[in-house]
């Protein structure tokens, strides 16, 4: 009876988990010293949402699932999250455009969900908008100095929206478990498209069209991508169960 | 050890047990000058200690958890429930007024309803000037930003409104 919103919260959780876990992978590597302290407490940020979306979801399940079991052992197919997210970092530019993408889509999707029936949910979108706001200050501002800077930058930015622009169109393409909670995501479309206008405009970034969409990740058909990502996440828990530090 | 009375308390004297815990990430603060303690209650089966986290992926929330439990169990409060609410949202607005002294003190500009982005001006907590620059939106941790003063030329953390 669940089914819908467990799917949801499943899908919400794991956005958050595998670009928190991508982020990540800068710990120690960013360009700066402030902007490494940046994009791995942005991770911080999107693990601590994924944590709450995990807990709640194990919650309504109400059988022996943990937020770790969640996480960490169920199995690619599974996973509800975007192809986007999971793409590799690559350089600065791409990672930044890829974080640019989804957290200009978060900011409009959990303002609406702070409006939600569900408390819980609103609750915790509420409580995450905060520190997207931050999210999307961040990268909007470096998307500009990017795509505005020098030939090297703009370069690596225009490579980088060549090769993510193509997976944008899933995230408003409802899946059958958004239908069904009456996820409005049209208006969230036409938000997000003047959001990315207004800041390639600033950035002196085309905007991309007739661009073929790859789509299937919130249904579970990901890129090969994400088996990469698991298979360093769950190492420890598929190889020790259960340990704890 | 003291063993406490346990006829001998209310709402009060607990608190004054939890403002001697103090946050792992800025030790000059209590978890209750911080506002991360909500609520306590006193239920016939034991107490319930109400917390919030700062920020979601805040880390310092099991240890706090922790920190609590050990603090209240060497007083004799063994029957105890903490239990963590997200609503409403934690906000700068709940660091007390004493709180927000103890963060200038220790060199961390203290939230300012004038900054509510983060920006140059925010006053040096060491010299008092306000000739100070942005370094970074994110600080050492998420809830801090890191400003440089460009007259004593010390770099100092801003605590953001959030």
């Amino acid at each position: 009876m669940n089914k819908p919103i467990i799917d949801y919260l499943l899908h919400l959780a794991d956005n958050s988990l595998i670009l928190g876990q991508r982020n990540a992978e800068w710990c120690g590597h960013g360009p700066i010293l402030e902007q490494d302290i940046a994009i791995t407490n942005i991770s911080l940020d999107l693990i601590g949402q994924s944590r709450s979306f995990y807990q709640y979801a194990a919650q309504l399940k109400n059988d022996n699932t943990t937020e770790d079991s969640l996480a960490f052992f169920r199995t690619e197919r599974e996973f509800k999250n975007f192809l986007l997210l999971e793409q590799p970092n690559g350089d600065w530019a791409q990672t930044i455009l890829k974080q640019f993408f989804f957290s200009s889509f978060q900011f409009l999707l959990f303002q609406q969900l702070q409006k939600n029936s569900d408390e819980t949910l609103a609750a915790i979108a509420e409580k995450s908008l905060k520190e997207i706001s931050y999210h999307l200050r961040w990268s909007s501002e470096w998307v500009e100095r990017l795509g505005d800077g020098t030939e090297e930058s703009r370069n690596r930015i225009l490579n980088a929206v060549n090769n993510l622009w193509r997976f944008t169109g899933e995230l408003f393409i409802p899946a059958a478990y958004e239908t069904e909670l009456g996820i409005e995501l049209n208006s969230i479309k036409e938000n997000w498209q003047e959001k990315i206008n207004e800041i390639f405009k600033n950035a002196t970034l085309p905007i991309l069209s007739n661009v073929f969409f790859q789509t299937g990740g919130k249904t579970g058909n990901h890129t090969e991508q994400l088996g990469f990502i698991l298979t360093e996440l769950q190492y420890m828990q598929r190889t020790f169960p259960g340990c704890e530090w | 050890m003291v063993i406490m009375n346990k006829l001998n308390f209310n709402k009060e004297t607990i608190y004054t047990y939890l403002k001697e815990i103090k946050d792992p990430e800025i030790p000059v603060l209590s978890i209750v000058d911080l506002g991360i303690v909500r609520d306590v209650k006193i239920n016939t089966d034991g107490l319930e200690i109400v917390i919030t986290a700062t920020y979601t992926g805040c880390p310092a929330m099991d240890m706090i958890a922790t920190d609590i439990r050990m603090q209240l169990n060497k007083l004799g409060f063994t029957n105890l429930k903490i239990s963590t609410i997200i609503s409403p949202a934690w906000t700068t607005d709940w660091i007390s007024d004493a709180g927000k002294i103890k963060l200038k003190n220790y060199g961390i500009a203290p939230p300012n309803k004038r900054f509510l982005i983060a920006s140059n001006g925010v006053e040096c907590p060491r010299c008092q000037s306000i000739n100070t620059k942005l370094i970074s939106e994110f600080g050492s941790t998420a809830c801090k930003a890191m400003f440089q003063c460009d007259d004593c030329c010390e770099p100092f953390d801003y605590f953001k409104c959030h």
